[in-house]
């Protein structure tokens, strides 16, 4: 059995290399980042340095804490595990080669090699997406929303998958899923962009992206023993809502800080941000209250998480009007998504990657086609409200390349990753809990 | 030697506790149970996910005692952990054969 395996992740490992040399085969020469000019702003930068550390705030211990609390007690260290673990794998990769093929020019699939292992990074050169801050500072902000986006995931697989087909897993999507999306949305050259894709802070990027490929995992690997038929309540909502929170604080280094700039913008996107958040938590509470009979804590926070994902392509687009619509908006929706949706299409998304962050950020990007005005985001960047119902469809359009590109992508490598090295723990270790299986620790 | 071992809602620990020393019983073993009998359990919803959970909080109260007093003690319980709702609890008499007091060794009444 072993020499088959070894040459099935061989082959694994060739499919994926070739796929990504593929999309930048498609290049022109690569141009290499433009030598720094303009002068490098401090309130910028002072901004951005700090941006980056809240993003990964969100990650570790943010979105740990979040979906450590909503999981069975015997999982909750292996749920932390994930986000930590994604946070330093793709880390690595991302200095290694994701940063090069994601934000330097290439083709309009993919960015080039130019940045490989950040060969070429000074302390004085910029990203010309980003004229006035290091480059260093707009990697580290950019690798925030790449290690981000796989932890994500994590939630639609929860409780049942070994954790060495996770990292295969986490590691390839997010070399040849993550990257060339966000390439083809923020890209200086990505086709999406040159379309006209507005996408502040990466709804499609991040919450489509990972909502999907979740969506695929959760189809994939089948859902939980005991699922639908056990009880399974979340063991500790108290993390999850210390989890929420700094979810919450976290963002506005996410959407505040993809103005990459100490300015206006930034400053309308956080009051956007805040503005949709609390409605969003507002509606789904009201809305579960109705429907339930009382409000729940895992109610409100998943209607805050949902209002943040909405609001995330919108942030540098819409004005505080748009805002509380696109609160309202998400928090119904993604609630109906969590709830009458999943448990109609009896798919088991444990967390609810999909229902949370893909269902919102497919709310948040159609409805930044309805609602951005230019007043806010700038000359040509205008939805239907504002003379330009265009940007509607080209938002579709941009939905659609995003979700046809990851979920396409992101069931190939599940196969694989399931051909290989089996994507599922036994039926012993999912009933007995992953923590003591595939850690060797438990929380006593 | 008898044991009594009392069933009852967790709130009620404190007078059970108190009446218990009134007919002078010094010592007793708690612990934290579930159960149910005739009470219901409860509805819970996650996410729109309902989940009924039959089984409810109470606490077991463990006393071993001579049997001279076993009487006393029994009513004592009964009065302070009595709420007349569904779900009070109940009180088991067992017989014990020995009792050891681990750092002198003394054994059966002396234990106690």
């Amino acid at each position: 059995m072993k020499p088959v395996y070894l040459v099935l992740q061989r082959l694994m490992l060739a499919a994926s290399m070739l796929l990504l040399l593929t999309l930048s085969a498609v290049a022109q020469a690569p141009a290499p980042v433009a030598p720094a000019a303009p002068k490098l702003d401090s309130g910028d930068t002072a901004w951005m340095l700090t941006s980056m550390a809240l993003v990964l705030m969100m990650t570790v211990p943010g979105l740990a804490l979040f979906y450590g609390g909503m999981v069975r007690k015997m999982n909750v260290l292996a749920t932390v595990m994930q986000s930590f673990t994604v946070t330093c794998l793709v880390t690595v990769l991302w200095i290694v080669i994701g940063y090069s093929f994601a934000f330097t020019p290439g083709s309009p699939f993919l960015g080039g090699t130019s940045r490989f292992l950040l060969y070429g990074m000074t302390l004085e050169s910029v990203n010309d997406l980003a004229k006035t801050i290091p480059e260093s500072v707009y990697m580290c902000f950019q690798m925030t929303f790449a290690i981000i986006t796989p932890a994500l995931i994590c939630g639609a697989f929860a409780d049942r998958m070994k954790f060495s087909a996770f990292l295969w897993f986490i590691g390839l999507w997010s070399l040849c899923v993550y990257c060339p999306i966000a390439h083809f949305v923020w890209g200086p050259d990505g086709f999406l962009n040159e379309a006209g894709v507005l996408d502040f802070a990466g709804g499609t990027v991040v919450h489509i992206n990972s909502g999907f490929a979740g969506l695929m995992a959760a189809l994939v690997m089948g859902r939980r023993r005991g699922y639908a038929t056990e009880p399974m309540p979340p063991h500790n909502l108290v993390l999850s809502v210390i989890g929420a929170s700094l979810l919450w604080v976290g963002w506005f280094g996410f959407n505040a800080g993809s103005a990459t700039a100490a300015n206006g913008n930034a400053g309308m996107a956080m009051a956007v941000t805040q503005i949709a958040t609390a409605t969003a938590a507002l509606a789904w509470m009201f809305a579960e209250w109705i429907v339930k009979g009382k409000p729940s804590v895992l109610g409100i926070i998943s209607g805050a998480v949902a209002g943040l994902v909405a609001i995330t392509p919108a942030s540098g687009f819409v004005d505080p009007r748009g805002a509380l619509i696109i609160g309202v908006a998400a928090g119904a929706i993604c609630y109906w998504a969590a709830t009458g949706l999943k448990h109609a299409l009896r798919y088991d998304d444990s967390l609810d990657a999909f229902g949370v962050h893909g269902v919102g950020g497919m709310v948040g990007a159609v409805l930044t086609g309805v609602l951005a005005v230019a007043w806010v985001g700038g000359e040509g960047k205008s939805g239907l409200i504002d003379g330009n119902p265009h940007q509607v469809l080209v938002q579709l359009y941009g939905i659609t390349v995003t979700v046809v590109y990851d979920v396409v992508v992101s069931l190939i490598l599940l196969k694989l990753v399931d051909l290989t090295v089996g994507l599922r723990v036994d039926a012993e270790v999912e009933r007995e809990g992953l923590d003591l299986a595939l850690h060797g620790e438990a929380v006593q | 030697m008898k044991k009594i071992e009392a069933i009852i809602k967790p709130f009620k620990l404190e007078e059970v506790k108190n009446a218990l020393h009134e007919v002078g019983i010094t010592g007793m073993t708690v612990s934290e149970v579930k159960g149910f009998g005739r009470q219901k359990g409860h509805t819970e919803v996650y996410r729109g996910a309902e989940y009924v959970i039959d089984f409810l909080p109470k606490l077991k109260v463990e006393v071993v005692l001579d049997d001279a007093i076993v009487e006393r003690a029994v009513q004592a319980i009964e009065d302070s952990a009595r709420t007349d709702k569904i779900g009070d609890g109940k009180i088991f008499v067992l017989q014990v054969e020995q009792a050891i007091r681990i750092r002198t060794g003394e054994q059966g009444a002396d234990a106690v």
